[in-house]
This record gives structure tokens, C-alpha cells and sequence, in this order.
């Protein structure tokens, strides 16, 4: 599925539109970790909580559950959210 | 920013001062300046003089980097404690000087907690403070974090895991204290010392929580709180009521430490457990409240401290608006102003406890960054101070090497 990358994220995947795969959230970000190392830990921290300042969304959907299943061409948009000046 | 970055320098030279350097007894290795910030970290190579310095940055630009340090056992590594407003904390190594930077592969981060486990999981905000090994262990470093944690490294930076049992033990979870009882962006773990004689003696401190102590190696800690003041009203029994800003053991006599207190200024000379109050030597109206402790690396009776307003709502800031180092060299007997070259009055400057550092050089520099972004410098063990770079966002840290 496709996935757009946030700005902070680009240093690791270079484009803001990747493709990962995976039945859930946490899969599709188990994927982006194999292809781009390091991501996933800079948005989701070692308890498996999503960071602050990082939100998720499917097909325009805001989800907060890595749980939650996914079809194949779902579309996943990771976002920067506020985070102060 | 990813696993691996590059950055370019530039030659911007910063300001130099007419100040003629004293004469130097020690052979001079350059001595190199690394500043981290609230929005990236910058490194400042001097000249052999240390007049002239060539700014190299911005590192991480947009980054919150809260410490870097280069590893004195090889004189090239350098690692930098960083995360930004949106992406989780990392920690990022170069050996060529800021060159490169690759990312670790498993950065600081708690362990899950077991089933059933008395004490909340918890995750790391930002690693604050980074600390090389013994020389005999070369690719071992520590880190804190906030909250508090203490992590260890064996291969040079590149996987961090949590070190010896006190981040998840109910005891020190307790003394740990919560979210209010840390400074206003989270309580930290800092001052991690690694005694020069030998690697299994290791202290650090918590703000909050009180400094603490290891014989063997980390396996087990105890506190080391005799004598430290708390505030008022409250009970110096309680450890979670310590707040050490700064620890410095002295590496010519590791039996001395000195340590800036939120209550006062102290020294302990070990095998003693009671710390002394040598900051009731302080002039009264200046009082003796501050965040950084520095220490002369060949001299353990002379040591500096840069006071800030611990009064009323606490401003943190130079008292009267006028900034000024103090240092003693008798042990904390008595102290002496040190503010040539200084702004005299409306100075309103913050020293944060890892933003002032001394150099190895003879005469011995000293380096100070506020967090309006100025860095500031004396070759004369601060004598007189001048201005080396201005304009840098909030200063976190300053830390000195020198290159070989």
C-alpha cells in the first residue's frame, strides 16, 4: 500500500511516498523499519505507544490503534502534528 | 535524520579577542569547543592560541541535541544525544569529527515491563547526558535519560541497552519521583562519573532523586546523600527530594567531588559520606544556587561555579542581571568574583549544568554558553572572559576536547 512520509521523516526514506506491506498498522510500520532502519522507533516509542507530536491516518481516517487491520490498497498517511516553537 | 548524514563546514571565524594567552607549560593540543542547542549542535576549532575559532555547523539543524562529547580514549568520536518535536530520541556517532554521522541501530529505550510489575512502563524522552567508559573499557559508554534511566553501551554508541537494575526497581522508581518532581522538561538523569582508578566505581545524580553510588560496577547503587540540604519544610531523609544539578569528580584526586546543588554548593572528599556546604563561603547577596560545577583537571582544591537567582519564583538567571563566575582555590574556603570582559549590568543570562566546561590547556580555558545563545570564553582560568559566537539558539550543552 502506499504510505506518505512527513518531512522529518525524509532524511530516512528520501520521498514522501513510499509502498510498505502489512495486515495491520504495526505490520505496515514493521516494513517501513526493514526498508528505512531507525523509522520506526523516531514515531513509536518501546512501549508500542505512537509519539506525541506524530499522528496517523488511513484513507484521511485519523486511527490509533496499531491493531487495526488494513486492505492492500488502503492509503496511509503519517503526519507531524504540532510540537511547540 | 537518518542512520547516516553528512554536513558541511564552513570557515565563519568567530570573534578573537586582544587578550594576550599566558605563556603555555604544557605542550598545546587544539582544543575544540562542541556546543549542543535547543536547534542543532555546532563544534568551534581553535587555534593553537585559542584566538581565532572556526565555527562547523550547524549539526542535526531543527534537532534538540542535549549533549555532545568526544571520546577522549580515541581523541575522534563523537557522539550527540538528539531527538526533534516529532521523532522519538536517537542517538548519532561520528569518528571523523562531525563529518559523518551514522545512527544508532538500538538508541536508548526502557524494557518492557513484566506482567504484573509494580512500577509503570516508561518510555525515553531524550537521552540528556552521554559519558565514556574507563580507558581500560574503550567502547563502553553511559547514558541518562529522561526520566530518569541509566544506559550502557559496549560497542561505541551503535546499541544502548538498560544498565544495571535501577531503572526498573521499585525503589529507585520511587525516589525517581514523578513527572512533577523534574525539571520543567522532564526529570533527568545526569552526572554519570566513572572513577579514573577504577571502572566498577560509578556515581550519578537524578533531578530529582540525590546522587548515588556503585563499588561494583553498576550491579547495585546506594545513595550518597549525607550533609545535601533540601528545600525548606521538607525532609532530607526523603531521596526523591535531592536535587544535584551538577557532580564533578576531580580526575587529579578522584576522592573529591564537588557538586551544585538546588540547595547550595558542596564538596565531599571520600571515603566520607557527608557532603560540606562550601557554598556558605559565597558572598550573601549572590548567594550560591546555579546549575554548572566545574572542576580544574590538575588542581582538586580549584573549582568554578556560575550562581544564578535562586530567590522568590526562581528566575534562573545572573543575580541583578549581572553574570559572573566564582571559583575557589582553596577546596571552597573562600571564592572569588570573576567577571572581567563580562556584561556589567541587564545581562539576564541561564547557564544550564552541562553548558560550562574547562579545557586541559596550561593556562587552563574556560567555556560557557547561555541560553540566549551566546558562547563565551577565557583563557586565563576566567580571569577575563571574551565572546567567541553569538546568535546560537538556546544552549544545552558545552563540552571541550582536545583534537590530537
Amino acid at each position: 500500500m502506499k504510505v506518505l512520509i512527513p518531512s522529518p521523516l525524509l532524511s530516512y526514506t528520501k520521498t514522501n511516498r513510499v509502498e510498505a506491506a502489512g495486515g495491520t498498522m504495526a505490520e505496515v510500520l514493521l516494513d517501513l523499519d526493514r526498508q528505512y532502519p531507525g523509522l520506526r522507533f523516531r514515531v513509536i516509542d518501546e512501549q508500542e505507544r505512537m509519539r506525541p507530536h506524530m499522528r496517523f491516518f488511513v484513507n484521511g481516517k485519523q486511527v490509533f490503534d496499531l491493531g487495526l487491520e488494513l486492505r492492500p490498497h488502503d492509503a496511509v498517511h503519517i503526519v507531524q502534528a504540532l510540537s511547540g516553537g | 535524520m537518518s542512520r547516516t548524514s553528512k554536513t558541511r563546514p564552513s570557515r565563519t571565524k568567530a570573534s578573537a579577542s586582544r587578550t594576550r594567552p599566558a605563556p603555555a607549560r604544557v605542550p598545546a593540543r587544539r582544543v575544540i569547543v562542541l556546543v549542543a542547542t535547543r536547534k542543532g549542535a555546532w563544534l568551534y576549532h581553535g587555534d593553537a592560541s585559542r584566538r581565532t575559532w572556526r565555527v562547523n555547523g550547524p549539526h542535526f539543524l531543527g534537532h534538540i541535541v542535549h549533549h555532545v562529547v568526544l571520546d577522549p580514549r580515541d581523541g575522534r568520536t563523537l557522539l550527540a544525544a538528539a531527538k526533534t518535536g516529532h521523532l522519538g530520541p536517537t542517538v548519532f556517532r561520528s569518528t571523523d569529527l562531525g563529518r559523518t554521522w551514522k545512527e544508532a541501530v538500538t538508541p536508548p529505550a526502557f524494557a518492557k515491563p513484566d506482567e504484573g510489575s509494580a512500577v509503570p512502563a516508561r518510555s525515553v524522552d531524550h537521552t540528556f547526558w552521554l559519558t565514556p567508559a574507563h580507558r581500560s573499557e574503550p567502547d563502553v559508554w553511559y547514558a541518562g535519560t529522561s526520566p530518569q534511566g541509566l544506559f550502557r553501551s559496549a560497542d561505541g554508541g551503535a546499541t544502548w541497552a538498560p544498565f544495571s537494575g535501577i531503572n526498573d526497581d521499585p525503589q529507585y522508581r520511587g525516589w525517581m519521583g514523578a513527572q512533577q518532581d523534574g525539571t520543567p522538561d522532564g526529570p533527568k538523569m545526569h552526572s554519570i562519573i566513572v572513577d579514573p582508578r577504577d571502572p566498577r566505581h560509578l556515581y550519578f545524580a537524578m533531578s530529582g532523586g540525590g546522587v548515588h553510588e556503585s563499588t561494583d560496577g553498576g550491579k547495585t547503587f546506594a545513595p550518597l546523600v549525607g550533609g545535601m540540604e533540601v528545600v525548606e519544610g521538607f525532609d532530607a531523609a526523603t531521596i526523591t527530594f535531592h536535587d544535584p544539578h551538577c557532580v564533578r569528580l576531580c580526575p587529579s584526586k578522584p576522592d573529591r567531588l564537588y557538586q551544585q546543588n538546588h540547595c547550595g554548593i558542596y564538596r565531599l572528599d571520600r571515603p566520607s559520606k557527608t557532603w560540606i556546604r562550601i557554598g556558605r563561603a559565597m558572598p550573601k547577596a549572590v548567594g550560591d544556587i546555579g546549575f554548572p560545577m566545574v572542576v580544574h583537571p590538575r588542581d582538586a582544591d580549584v573549582a568554578w561555579v556560575f550562581p544564578m537567582d535562586g530567590t522568590m519564583v526562581w528566575p534562573r538567571t545572573s543575580p541583578g542581571g549581572k553574570p559572573s563566575a566564582y571559583v575557589t582555590r582553596d577546596g571552597g574556603a573562600t571564592w572569588k568574583r570573576l567577571d572581567k570582559g563580562l556584561p556589567k549590568e541587564h545581562a539576564w543570562w541561564t547557564v544550564k549544568r552541562q553548558a560550562m566546561a574547562a579545557d586541559d590547556r596550561d593556562s587552563l580555558g574556560l567555556y560557557l554558553g547561555t541560553t540566549s545563545g551566546e558562547v563565551w570564553m577565557s583563557r586565563d582560568e576566567g580571569l577575563k572572559w571574551s565572546r567567541i559566537a553569538q546568535h546560537l539558539p538556546e544552549i544545552y550543552a558545552v563540552e571541550t576536547a582536545a583534537l590530537r
